[in-house]
């Protein structure tokens, strides 16, 4: 479960983040925010998707680039607010 | 007295912690008009020192231009100095009203409406016209003011990847349930100087009944085949259905934008737009000037003309020594360096050889995208293009970058 989450953050980065020539290498540790993968401005519609596809409400003041910026934080922010994760 | 000890320290840290991490903006002086040769007391207390301006946004010369100054010493003598009121209470003099008809005429828009600001036009425009029903799908890398702007508006936000059209396609499809949707861009992009795809972007709004709305602040008064804007340049003149511009770039460069587009949306701006609402109106010297910039741009490509034959002589030149430079049309152009130490080491060596320029780098671009961005000037003549290409060429020379492409620079320097 935890693994098919990952794939499906870390395939939603690379194919709305990164441009279609890019040679950038994505993990589960990659920093995405501090590095300027993902800007702060683009951070909501990763937001959006996490919503929309766990069902599920992240507060604003829990959606931190901190919270967001490898895809492990985001697996853990996301089981934070989906019972059974 | 309530600043408090713990106050300082705090807002004294984060200073620190600014400058610690090399962002911190300084100012300079200039003691002299704004123009192609100004003079300036950088750092503060050294001699003032005359140097080639290659940073200002002062495309069409505009800015110190004899007629514009004649004209704004004729709006200060005829209607003073200030109105001391927003423009509903007792601030609209005639002379508002015909600039903002002049821009209609000049924009090829329905109707108009002035703002002490672009930003301030955007930080209205959003909120007045979209509500948590509808959709802002905009490109990535618009200008900062509309950030802002979009971040005050209730509606839903969607973003695409920078000028791609195949993703804003699949955010309009993602949002087909909403009951409007505005398509969001910059006409040309302020760090990269590139030129927003509109006749695409209109293919894709008449596809999926989406409004376009342009930020054109890089572009009014010069892009076009009559400086109409971006929207002239990419033969969409009656496809875009609002702009956004300035009066603070070409136009003139004091301060003062605008919203301009159908009637309707105007007319709510009128009526809602707190920042039109709550700030003074635009001073009367400025209003007096803009109108002199219309009438003559609008009578004479001249300006507009050199610019162009600037900005294509300083691109050919400057990539003929071996610089490394985005490629395009627009008086922006940046020399990339991709490193931030570089950045900033090679525009203060310019500086030292009497080239104004400036490094920008992360957060402003993105990470190992660091350049100086050169601005082109009607008011450049071709000795002052000729001695900026050659300090470059000298100042290349001494960090060994010339005729060096990206992976040569970065395995240089590093990222």
């Amino acid at each position: 479960m935890a693994d098919d989450m990952k794939k499906l953050i870390t395939d939603y980065v690379k194919r709305e983040y990164l441009d279609e020539d890019s040679d950038q290498e994505i993990d589960e540790n990659t920093p995405l925010i501090s590095s300027g993968i993902v800007d702060s401005f683009s951070m909501v519609s990763l937001k959006t998707f996490l919503e929309k596809k766990f069902e599920i409400k992240i507060p604003d003041d829990k959606a931190t680039p901190q919270a967001f910026d490898t895809v492990n934080n985001i697996i853990k922010l996301v089981g934070e607010f989906k019972k059974g994760v | 007295m309530a600043y408090s000890n713990k106050a300082k320290e705090f807002y004294g840290t984060e200073l620190t912690g600014i400058k610690n991490n090399g962002l911190l903006k300084e100012e300079r002086f200039i003691k002299s008009p704004q123009r192609a040769n100004i003079k300036v007391e950088y750092p503060v207390g050294s001699e003032t020192k005359e140097v080639l301006n290659f940073c200002a946004n002062n495309y069409l010369g505009l800015s110190s231009h004899p007629e514009v100054i004649a004209a704004a010493h004729k709006g200060l003598d005829e209607r003073g100095f200030g109105l001391s009121s927003v423009r509903f209470i007792c601030g609209t003099q005639d002379i508002h009203d015909e600039l903002e008809k002049k821009l209609s005429e000049f924009l090829k828009m329905e109707d108009t409406i002035l703002f002490p600001s672009c930003m301030e036009a955007n930080a209205a425009l959003f909120d007045v016209t979209l509500d948590k029903e509808d959709a802002m799908i905009s490109d990535r890398l618009v200008h900062a003011s509309i950030v802002d702007g979009m971040r005050l508006c209730k509606a839903q936000l969607f973003n695409y990847k920078h000028s791609n059209m195949e993703h804003l396609e699949e955010k309009l499809q993602e949002t087909q349930s909403c009951r409007f949707r505005m398509i969001i861009t910059d006409g040309v992009f302020s760090m990269d100087g590139d030129i927003a795809k509109l006749d695409k972007i209109c293919d894709l709004a008449d596809k999926y009944d989406a409004i376009v709305m342009v930020d054109d602040s890089h572009s009014t008064g010069f892009m076009g085949k009559n400086g109409r804007g971006t929207h002239e340049h990419c033969g969409v003149m009656d496809r875009v259905d609002v702009i956004t511009t300035t009066l603070g770039k070409a136009m003139g460069g004091a301060t003062g934008g605008c919203v301009s587009g159908p009637k309707e949306i105007v007319g709510m701006c009128r009526q809602r737009a707190r920042p039109y609402l709550f700030s003074n109106t635009v001073p009367p010297a400025i209003v007096a000037a803009s109108i002199k910039i219309i009438d003559m741009i609008s009578k004479n490509n001249e300006r507009r003309d050199k610019l162009e034959a600037n900005a294509l002589y300083f691109r050919e030149e400057i990539k003929k020594r071996g610089l490394d430079i985005k490629e395009g049309t627009h008086p922006i152009v940046p020399v990339m360096l991709y490193n931030a130490k570089l950045a900033q080491n090679m525009a203060k060596d310019l500086y030292a050889e009497g080239i104004y320029v400036i490094g920008f780098f992360f957060p402003v671009v993105a990470q190992g995208q660091a350049r100086i961005r050169v601005q082109i000037s009607a008011d450049h003549e071709r000795e002052h293009l000729d001695k900026a290409i050659n300090a470059f060429a000298k100042v290349g020379e001494k960090y060994k970058i010339l005729g060096k492409k990206k992976d040569e620079i970065i395995a240089m320097y590093g990222l």
